[in-house]
């Protein structure tokens, strides 16, 4: 019956399944839990998380770490001194201890850092998901207004802002110097997000029950477009951080009175060449804090990209 | 034989590709994962072979392994590919260009993004001429250009040169993706699914004309699908995969009139363009064919389905009209080059009625404006002109409350398996969504008509609290017909819903479909690319071509008296015409 050129595979080899089986994980999974099954197993996960977590304790609890104050019991005996008993770092120029001064200014940093990235991604969040789910003439005028922001460089506007609030210089004007200029990136990446998502069937799905287009926008939309930017909220925290210390540098900062990285750095920066540890200790600790989120945004950012999970 | 004439006797016989004992794998987290699995294949100089499989079956990474180009972490692990008796799996990348277009040449499965769009398609044309050096000197390249282009049966090649890729039709695109491929006149062509994004019509001509080329010269021909009976139409050879072994390879007919292997055996039963023709080969009427399907072919027999439909539906001849569509129209303005504005009739003029507990399917092609009824009737947008009645009643005028009377009347079940569920709402909040929008029952009630409904499309309840990631198409597919049927509603509008299943799984859902027909008296429009799948699903056909209805009829009629040019050469497009088949 068979000719000879006609194979067939023994059974017992090719045993043949039912068809489309269900076959699911023992555990639950979806894009959140995946992207957390991931990040786990990644050290620099583990190494960014933790140093993360120990500049939040610091800025929290500043007084486990140092009784020393940083602004107080300044003798001028010890100025530009080196490092002694009860002060690892040595002293500023005032005599003041530098390693207080770096851990009472944690929480500044911080703190312009979260206050900048919460108002970034309110505007951004507003302008890209109501520009990328409405389109049209919303689209138009929501993202011109997003360029215009966007071509003024933040720091500049932030130095020019800065410079006529002069009498309140505080955390909170500098962060809203910052963060007014900063949103237009992350309204970018959602509107494009957005854009893509939108167009799926579960979408129109929902608008053939009769979801409501607001309720669409927030139950279904935005859910499934804010990955990649939690990804760039972790990295825009350490931009922020970094202006915080730029505009303190440049003397439109916070005022002399707040303990800040910022400001250490430009008040050590004239005893470069005789005593530069005054320089180079707040320097390290804001590399290093910079340096974690930035870290922790890329890990973030792999794991809630399954294409990049799947590469590794 | 005397034993002169025995050495050029076995020269003849040496196969021109000899796959052996191939092993593919690919290196992922969770360590290796073997692809293909003791592949063995032989194909003779000049002959047509064609792999057939389910989507992961390892059928494209069989041929993409007999030239080496492996996506991503793929490599081959085990076994040789002799290519005229010699080991090609063991060359090194050098050596292989030279192969690779001068041997053996290489057609792409998808024509829109195997054209580089920046370059106009002579450039990319010549390109391949000079890699592959069948020419050099400008005038030479560029004359050879325009012969593959014209061979390629593009007119006007000398002009076509200049263009770019978006300037082509898919269909010219694959003209000219085969024209590349067979440019160096290699011993062997390998084609991997170049027709699954191509029309119907437009499939059937390229395929003709990649025949008519390799049979003009002697090029052996390696034809990737998952259509059984496309396959069976055009190889020799047919070689079927499941799970990276090949479970059954022989001489086409053979194995199509004769399947051995279970797995096979479903294939044949679950492949449309078969079922469709063999219900047209009969003589009989569906419903006295007295077809059964066998414990193998259960559930996913087409034949067998189409018959238990018919049985059910003899008395739904007389039903009362559901859908009743009266000169619908639906105009687009397109922004034209320097702010002129053109329009395009979307929907012109088209006119049907469905009643009630039966099947219209509307067919038509890419660009027919079939998607476009289905928005119009479901109101996700409104028409230009025209009425539509949802059991006599005119929808155009509804709004707020009676509007989503309307919609609960009527659910839509899409496309894309993967784009049809919202990833991050577990099958129990999905299924229970339309539930919440109506504000039916209370929490208690609306858990129990989820097990409910997750039983009627035949998923397990554990599925509830599980993510769509986690499931096939197929499942998915179910979720949303579960979704769809959630409100209960009298109307199910299924846009190309099987379409992008894999044959058996198709088959399944197919089934699916039909006995919640029965069992709940819906009414379906049906709206698909595939006339085969019509056959064994449909009462009703009307066939769409740029937005109008050119045919329309019952599926009896249609097949087995199509009087439109246009609907005989959708059917001429039904792969299998020329295999005899026994019923």
């Amino acid at each position: 019956m068979r000719s000879a050129g006609h194979f067939v595979a023994p059974l017992e080899e090719t045993p043949i399944a039912a068809i489309d089986d269900v076959k699911v994980a023992e555990k639950p999974s979806n894009l959140w839990i995946d992207a957390w099954r991931d990040a786990r197993r990644r050290p620099i996960f583990w190494i960014s998380g933790g140093l993360i977590l120990l500049v939040l304790v610091v800025a929290l609890f500043p007084w486990i770490f140092t009784q020393t104050p940083p602004n107080d019991q300044c003798f001028l005996s010890n100025s530009n001194g080196g490092p002694d008993s009860g002060h690892p770092l040595g002293y500023t120029k005032l005599g003041c201890d530098v390693y207080s001064r770096i851990i009472n200014g944690t929480s500044t940093s911080l703190s312009v850092g979260l206050l900048v990235i919460v108002l970034t991604t309110v505007l951004g969040v507003f302008f890209g998901a109501f520009a990328g789910f409405y389109g049209g003439w919303v689209d138009a005028t929501l993202s011109r207004l997003g360029d215009i922001f966007f071509s003024i460089p933040y720091i500049l506007a932030a130095v020019v802002i800065m410079s006529v609030l002069s009498q309140y210089r505080s955390i909170w004007t500098i962060s809203l110097a910052i963060g007014l200029f900063a949103w237009p990136s992350t309204a970018r990446v959602l509107r494009a997000e957005i854009l893509r998502v939108k167009q799926a069937d579960y979408i129109t799905a929902s608008e053939a029950l009769g979801v409501s287009k607001l309720k669409i926008l927030f139950r279904h939309v935005l859910p499934n477009s804010i990955a990649p930017v939690i990804a760039i909220t972790t990295i825009s925290l350490a931009g922020a951080i970094v202006a915080e210390a730029t505009l303190s540098f440049l003397g439109v900062g916070l005022g002399s009175d707040v303990m800040s990285w910022g400001n250490d750095i430009n008040r050590a920066q004239s005893d470069l060449r005789t005593n530069p540890m005054t320089l180079i200790y707040p320097s390290a600790a804001l590399s290093i804090t910079v340096f974690s989120f930035i870290l922790l945004g890329e890990v973030v950012r792999d794991a809630l990209d399954p294409k990049a999970r799947a590469l590794r | 034989m005397s034993a002169t004439d025995a050495t050029p006797a076995k020269s003849a016989e040496t196969p021109l590709l000899e796959i052996k004992n191939l092993q593919v794998g690919f290196q992922t987290q969770r360590g290796m994962v073997t692809a293909v699995n003791g592949v063995n294949i032989t194909l003779m100089p000049g002959k047509t072979l064609a792999i057939v499989g389910e989507s992961g079956s390892g059928k494209s990474t069989t041929a993409h392994a007999i030239i080496n180009l492996l996506p991503g972490s793929g490599r081959i692990t085990g076994g040789e590919v002799l290519f005229e008796g010699r080991n090609i799996a063991a060359l090194d990348e050098g050596q292989m260009e030279k192969i690779r277009g001068r041997m053996i040449g290489f057609v792409p499965q998808d024509p829109m993004s195997n054209l580089n769009p920046v370059w106009s398609v002579g450039f990319q044309v010549e390109e391949a001429i000079r890699a592959n050096g069948i020419a050099t000197g400008k005038q030479d390249v560029k004359k050879r250009a325009i012969q593959v282009l014209s061979e390629a049966g593009l007119s006007d090649a000398d002009k076509r040169l200049k263009q770019f890729p978006h300037q082509f039709s898919g269909g010219m695109r694959q003209r000219v993706l085969i024209g590349m491929g067979l440019s160096s006149n290699p011993k062997l062509l390998i084609a991997d699914e170049p027709t699954s994004a191509l029309d119907v019509t437009v499939q059937r001509r390229i395929l003709d004309h990649l025949e008519k080329l390799t049979r003009e010269s002697g090029t052996a021909l390696v034809f990737i699908t998952h259509d059984l009976g496309l396959a069976a139409e055009r190889a020799e050879q047919l070689v079927v995969m499941y799970k990276g072994k090949v479970v059954e390879s022989g001489p086409s007919r053979e194995i199509l009139q004769n399947p051995v292997h279970p797995y096979t055996q479903r294939l044949v039963a679950a492949a449309p363009s078969l079922a469709s023709r063999r219900i047209q080969s009969a003589s009989k009427p569906l419903e006295d064919l007295g077809y059964e399907a066998t414990r193998v072919t259960e559930g996913v027999d087409l034949i067998a389905a189409a018959e238990s439909r018919v049985d059910a539906h003899a008395a739904a001849a007389t039903a009362p009209i559901a859908i009743a569509v009266k000169d619908l129209s639906k105009v687009y303005k397109i922004r034209g080059g320097k702010g002129s504005a053109s329009t395009l009739n979307a929907v012109d003029g088209v006119s049907f009625e469905i009643p009630r507990g039966t099947t219209m399917a509307l067919v038509g092609e890419s660009g027919s404006g079939k998607s476009t009824v289905a928005k119009l009737l479901l109101r996700l947008e409104d028409s230009t002109s025209g009425e539509i009645r949802i059991d006599g009643t005119d929808t155009a005028p509804l709004k707020g409350k009676s509007l989503l009377a309307l919609r609960r009347k009527m659910q839509p079940v899409f496309q894309d398996p993967y784009g049809s569920l919202d990833p991050l709402r577990n099958i129990g909040n999905t299924i229970a969504e339309p539930l919440g929008v109506f504000n039916v029952g209370d929490k208690k009630s609306r858990r129990a008509r989820v097990d409910e409904l997750l039983d009627q499309v035949a998923l397990p309840k554990s599925l509830v609290t599980r993510y769509p990631n986690e499931l096939s198409g197929g499942q998915r597919q179910r979720v949303a017909i579960a979704r769809a049927l959630a409100l209960k509603p009298e109307i199910v509008i299924l846009d190309e819903a099987v379409s992008a299943l894999d044959v058996l799984v198709q088959a399944q859902i197919l089934q699916l479909l039909s006995d919640l027909q029965a069992e709940l008296g819906l009414t379906y429009l049906f709206i698909t690319h595939d006339l085969a799948v019509v056959r064994v699903i449909a009462d009703n056909v009307s066939v769409m071509k740029s937005g109008r209805i050119v045919e329309a009829a019952t599926t009896d009629e249609v097949f087995g008296n199509p009087r439109e040019e246009y609907t005989k050469e959708l059917l001429d497009a039904i792969p299998g015409a020329n295999i005899p088949l026994g019923v």
